[in-house]
């Protein structure tokens, strides 16, 4: 095999595990579509808000310290003491379930029967206040997430491809936390599915998302479903701010990620699980594959557009994205 | 009591039809402009143009040109900020490439520029709908300010990779370049704005106004009853994108006087400018300059309030002004979802029954 065909593979199987990255995002975005009607910009502030304060609670940081500190001329910026990851990430999530409930309380229990560009509106002006309300929380400076999860190229991989495209060819790089996400994304995927299929809240909620007025005609509770659905989306953002926020650091780029994962929904359909993983896969490899053939001859940097002109050419020939429902009009 | 239609006779269809159908609005709106050209030009200083009344005008261009396209003709577009780029980089390449025409003929041939990219990527418009259309139209964000960032015929290859403007005058008075005048600048964008105002306001209550809203209302009913989808669109995106460009042409040129693509007329822009139609409302020329002004003063305010009265510092400030907008959106959208359009709607209609409530 030639070396040139090897590294093809290699930017293949990174770009697969990219995928898996941008699928574990636009998981959360799939899950309140489906669930209320609700296109929900604030899915990667919300990761990163969720790592943000994963962070905080580890190290023990006084929460608002910035401003306590201003207003009172106090100076206070820790509690002393350091919280067990696992704990730290129950808090979190505790955090998450309040934030969802918030969420529904305040904002779309106002705002039911508007229509869907207003809703998205309404995420987009969440996703302001939660950015700033992180920021003013936590403080804006880059954090390091040490939860000891592997970091680093593995070595086995490499030594054990080492060789095969000839004696200058390294082996594969493939980095540690990178097949860790991959796993953590099969087990979430897996455990969402067995939810949703097999307990009672799980077919709620599919009933919701299949027809809200029946589903209360039958004596589902509408708001309870929305506030577990958005536990269930801090849930996924928790696990994305996490993985991303151990490859990259915790920082404001974070929440940029949403944006990655807009071309994965479009691909896959807004209302597929499925088709947020199997568009991940293609958008990663894609974008990576054309990177590195295309990318040098055009000047690099390609990423940060192509998977949108990807999802573009492919909803021309099929508008509704690979799974999504079928849209039928009438008039 | 003074603002109803009451004792106002109209006897001529042009005056059936007018704009303004109540006396007092004429009034108001010749005294509006009145002072906007005669009396602020002579009192503006530097701070007030740059830091409010020019990106206000800018803007306002902007938010007539999406509201256009989202407003009045339904099509959902995050690429504002793109289309507002290729305003710039047009005025630049014609400001450096025909040196000897005059800058204004060069904005406005900015704007066909972007009108002829704007209907080209609208051009999805006519299979995608909703959401789809409005993360598609993310695509031409993210190519086209790649594309500037790249190709360096665009910014004539200087060395920094940034467009800044040469400097042109108007009747030989500079209106780009380091020497403008805050007044100067100021009418510039005053003209344009005025302009782009009756010009949208004429077309979208004409047949093409109506085509557009049809749409809007539900595409295929529209097309049945004989409404061209294709041209309807695309007319729409080609209009928009004109406005828009305009305001990019104004950004850069008198504005800034000199841009980094991505900085400036990046994805955020694009949501500023939805942000103040949204806020504005929604299918209303009104409602562009409505949003425009509140979203451009929100901020000073806000620094005004905690920087200098406060005393607190500035990351501080940023960090409540995120906090702030995001809650204000919310509060708007929960309140009034049709925006401050809808409340200047409802004023009026007070206004019309006031002193007396029937």
């Amino acid at each position: 095999m030639s070396a040139d065909f090897l590294y093809g593979i290699e930017v293949i199987l990174n770009g697969l595990m990219a995928g898996v990255m941008y699928a574990l995002v636009a998981l959360g975005f799939v899950l309140i579509f489906k669930a209320s009607g609700i296109f929900n910009f604030a899915q990667g502030v919300m990761a990163l808000f969720a790592a943000l304060t994963l962070v905080g609670i580890m190290e023990g940081q006084v929460p608002f310290s910035h401003l306590i500190n201003e207003v009172f001329g106090t100076e206070v910026h820790h509690f002393g003491w350091h919280v067990p990851a696992l704990l730290a990430i129950a808090i979190t999530l505790f955090v998450m379930v309040a934030f969802a409930w918030a969420v529904q309380k305040f904002l779309f229990k106002h705002l039911v029967g508007q229509e869907p560009i207003i809703l998205f509106m309404a995420t987009i002006g969440l996703a302001y206040f939660l950015e700033g309300f992180g920021d003013l929380m936590w403080g804006s400076n880059i954090k390091t997430l040490n939860l000891g999860l592997p970091q680093g190229g593995s070595r086995v991989i490499e030594d054990m491809t080492a060789k095969l495209g000839g004696d200058d060819f390294y082996g594969f790089f493939i980095d540690k936390l990178d097949i860790v996400a991959t796993g953590v994304a099969i087990v979430l995927v897996l455990s969402l599915i067995c939810f949703s299929q097999f307990t009672k809240q799980g077919r709620a909620m599919r009933a919701v998302a299949d027809d809200h007025q029946a589903a209360l005609s039958v004596g589902i509770s509408l708001n309870f479903i929305w506030v577990l659905v958005w536990s269930l989306a801090g849930l996924v953002a928790l696990v994305a701010g996490v993985m991303w926020g151990a490859k990259s650091g915790v920082q404001f780029s974070l929440s940029l990620i949403a944006l990655k994962a807009l071309p994965v929904l479009m691909l896959g359909g807004f209302t597929s699980i499925p088709g947020a993983i199997v568009g991940g896969l293609i958008i990663g490899v894609g974008e990576k594959l054309f990177e590195y053939l295309i990318g040098p001859m055009v000047g690099g940097a390609t990423e940060n557009w192509f998977a949108y002109v990807l999802a573009l050419a492919f909803l021309v020939f099929r508008p509704q994205g690979l799974f999504g429902e079928k849209i039928i009009e009438r008039v | 009591m003074f603002y109803r239609e009451a004792g106002d006779f109209k006897t001529s269809y042009e005056a059936d039809s007018q704009t303004f159908p109540i006396a007092f609005d004429r009034y108001r709106y010749w005294f509006v402009l009145a002072v906007a050209f005669l009396v602020i030009p002579f009192v503006i200083n530097d701070y007030w143009a740059n830091a409010l009344l020019i990106p206000f005008l800018i803007y306002a261009i902007a938010a007539i040109g999406l509201n256009i396209l989202t407003g009045y003709c339904g099509q959902v577009s995050l690429g504002t900020g793109a289309f507002m780029a290729v305003g710039a980089y047009a005025c630049y390449k014609l400001m450096t490439a025909f040196p000897e025409i005059n800058i204004l003929l060069h904005i406005l041939l900015s704007g066909v520029v972007t009108a002829v990219v704007g209907a080209a990527f609208g051009l999805p418009s006519l299979r995608i709908k909703g959401f789809y259309l409005a993360v598609a139209t993310l695509a031409a964000q993210f190519f086209l300010v790649w594309l500037f960032n790249k190709v360096p015929w665009f910014y004539n290859n200087s060395a920094s990779g940034q467009i800044s403007a040469p400097e042109r005058f108007v009747f030989d008075i500079a209106v780009t370049g380091p020497n403008t005048k805050a007044w100067a600048a100021y009418l510039v964008c005053l003209v344009f704005v005025t302009l782009s105002a009756i010009v949208a306001r004429n077309l979208t209550r004409g047949s093409m106004g109506r085509r557009w809203m049809a749409i809007r209302d539900m595409d295929i009913a529209a097309e049945i009853i004989g409404v061209n989808p294709l041209k309807a669109k695309l007319s729409a995106f080609a209009v928009s994108s004109f406005f828009v460009g305009i305001s990019g042409a104004l950004f850069f040129a008198v504005y800034l006087g000199a841009v980094e693509v991505g900085e400036v007329f990046g994805i955020n822009k694009s949501f500023l400018v939805l942000f103040m139609i949204i806020i504005g409302g929604l299918g209303s020329i009104f409602g562009a300059f409505a949003g425009a002004a509140f979203l451009v003063c929100l901020p000073v305010v806000l620094k005004v309030i905690g920087v200098d009265l406060f005393g607190w510092p500035p990351d501080l400030v940023a960090h409540f002004q995120l906090v702030i907008i995001g809650l204000l959106i919310m509060f708007f959208l929960i309140k009034e979802p049709h925006g401050l359009a809808q409340l200047w709607r409802v004023a009026k209609e007070k206004l019309r029954l006031w002193p007396f409530p029937y």
